[in-house]
């Protein structure tokens, strides 16, 4: 795969001197969907920004396609749609004009059946002549979508798309970004929302307080990072852990009527069929069995506890 | 250059003005024709000719300034305050425009807009008074290049507000008190000898004269004077964008 953003050693100080972005690195595939997690205040709208030209760069530099997005600034935007975390739309224009500025802001010839299609898409159609401030928020939210789209980018930032945003929507959301990633579109979104990482991003970065702390394939990182637990429910109490079971990862929970083993499925062998046989070989019967899954977001929360 | 997008920025804000249409151009005409009625019709008949021009000829001149004056500065300031009020700008900076680009659009356009209620009010001047301009070219450049140049300060004034109030404190205490006391009623030598040293250091006072100097041939201070001075608050405006573009001052974080 090619890359297509590549953003090195970016350093980003606000005029407050407050640093945002420390000394990040970060390179981006054509075609993929990357998930930018991290807390309020982490510094990803400050990172998109910068990509996007909305802030200045401290240091560091930023490649888009091969070119500096600063001296090359033209070329670079060209290819970039930006959804930005707020809604920001003139209230008293019309959906469809406010479509075809964007799209002239970026010097393009007016695309009619390109727009139309776009809309139906984002299933504004029939809204087209509406006035924005008559829209409701998750409306709102696909015009800006639609205005970030309307010049045909190649990549595309959103920044939490789905903030505020019913289930049903959300879905919706998640369906037009996989459509979009199948045209071609790389995308890159933010979000607080952890499954939503997990339902579509291809990899994921971790950024706390202005640093990228990972940056992986997302299943590699949940099958890495990932502990199983599996509960046993014992017909007797266990008051503590017999000898023999010592060298398992074992807990007593539950006054002892259960035992918890953790165990990593990144590992050739789980030792769950060897515990089994030991604990009946001592004679300890069990009830039941079942086990439970560690989330992104067990793995997310420890990452940036760390 | 992007000439679509600039087109973009300046058709979208002239399209603002016409939904706006009474607001934009019927009242600042309407004020007019009140000071036509008032300044010239009741007051005017009773007052002797200025250089042997009527005096209800002799304000037009300085009406049609203060008009624009101040609605090239409303509407540039405003122009590009509005969009930095509901976080639109987001648009114009990550579009492949440079800021002269996004400053030609928004200037243009209330340059267009002033000078256009300019020539409104000096065509509806003819239904009340007897007016023949000795400087017609002259007269046209001057009125075009005070509209772009108020536009160039409206705009840095809507790049340098961080709210309404400061959006609307340079136009309300500076530029109008100048505009009405620049001379648009009266000729300087009107005042009395203390207050004629004062007027001079009233920047308008020269604009408004050179621009009386186009239609009677006659002005406060020679025409030169005028000419230099316009020349120069042009550069100023341009030199304060230029320095605004060259620091991203108040446009980027
Ligand atoms: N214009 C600014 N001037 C000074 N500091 C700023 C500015 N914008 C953002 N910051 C600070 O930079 C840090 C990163 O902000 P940023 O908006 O990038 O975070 P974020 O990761 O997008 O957070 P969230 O998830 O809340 O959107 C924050 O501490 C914020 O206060
Ligand atoms: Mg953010």
């Amino acid at each position: 795969m090619s890359e297509i953003i590549n953003v090195k050693n970016l350093v980003k100080k606000y005029d407050n001197n407050f640093t945002a972005v420390k000394n990040l690195s970060l390179k981006i595939n054509q075609g993929e969907i990357i998930a930018l997690l991290g807390p309020n205040g982490a510094g990803k709208t400050t990172l998109i920004s910068t990509i996007c030209g909305l802030s200045s760069i401290t240091s560091g530099s930023i490649k888009v396609n091969g070119l500096d997005v600063i001296h090359d600034y033209r070329k670079t935007r060209d290819l970039i749609g930006l959804v930005p975390q707020e809604l920001a739309l003139e209230p008293f224009e019309k959906v469809i004009n406010s479509i075809n500025f964007s799209r002239r802001l970026f010097g393009k010839k007016d695309d009619n059946e390109y727009i139309e299609k776009l809309l139906s898409k984002l299933q504004l159609f029939d809204k087209k002549n509406n006035i924005i401030k008559s829209l409701s928020g998750g409306m709102k939210r696909r015009v800006m979508i639609a205005k970030a789209l309307s010049h045909e980018p190649q990549i595309l930032f959103l920044d939490e798309p789905t903030a505020g945003v019913d289930v049903e929507l959300r879905k919706d959301m998640w369906n037009i970004i996989k459509e979009l990633k199948n045209e071609g579109v790389t995308i890159i979104l933010t979000t607080h929302y952890i499954e939503e990482a997990e339902m579509i991003a291809d990899r994921i970065g971790i950024i706390n307080h202005g640093e990228l702390l990972l940056v992986e394939e997302k299943n590699e990182l949940i099958r890495r990072m990932s502990v199983k637990i599996l509960n046993i429910k014992l017909k007797k109490t266990l008051k503590r852990i017999p000898q023999k079971l010592k060298k398992y990862n074992l807990k007593i929970i539950d006054n002892g009527h259960s035992l918890n083993y953790f165990y990593n499925i990144g590992n050739e062998k789980t030792g769950i069929t060897s515990l089994l046989s030991d604990m009946n070989e001592i004679g300890i019967n069990l009830f039941d069995i079942q086990t439970q899954e560690t989330s992104l977001e067990d793995i997310f929360v420890k990452i940036i506890k760390d | 250059m992007n000439f679509r997008g600039i087109h973009a920025i300046y058709r979208y804000e002239m399209n603002r003005s016409f939904r706006t249409l009474i607001q934009s151009l019927v009242s600042p005409v309407l004020s007019t024709i009140l000071y036509f009625i008032v300044f010239g019709a009741a007051i005017g008949s009773r007052m002797d000719n200025i250089s042997e021009v009527s005096y209800g000829a002799f304000i037009v001149p300085g009406l049609i300034m203060l008009t624009v004056q101040m609605q090239s500065v409303n509407n540039a300031s405003f122009g590009i305050y509005f969009p930095k009020f509901i976080g639109t700008t987001y648009e114009l900076l990550s579009a492949p425009l440079s800021f002269v680009e996004i400053v030609i659009g928004y200037v243009g356009a209330a340059t267009t807009k002033a000078f256009s209620i300019g020539l409104i009010i000096l065509s509806t001047s003819y239904l009340f008074v007897d007016l023949e301009i000795k400087y017609p070219f002259f007269m046209i450049c001057f009125l075009f290049i005070t509209c772009m140049t108020f536009s160039l300060l409206g705009f840095i004034i809507g790049i340098v507000s961080d709210n309404f109030e400061q959006l609307n404190i340079v136009p309300m205490l500076i530029i109008t008190p100048l505009v009405f006391l620049g001379g648009s009623f009266y000729t300087i030598d009107m005042l009395p000898p203390f207050w004629q040293n004062f007027a001079l250091l009233n920047p308008i006072v020269y604009l408004i004269s050179g621009f009386r100097w186009s239609f009677f041939g006659v002005g406060d201070v020679p025409i030169l004077t005028s000419v230099i001075f316009m020349l120069m608050f042009t550069s100023i405006c341009i030199s304060i964008i230029w320095y605004i573009f060259k620091t991203g001052y108040k446009i980027k974080n």
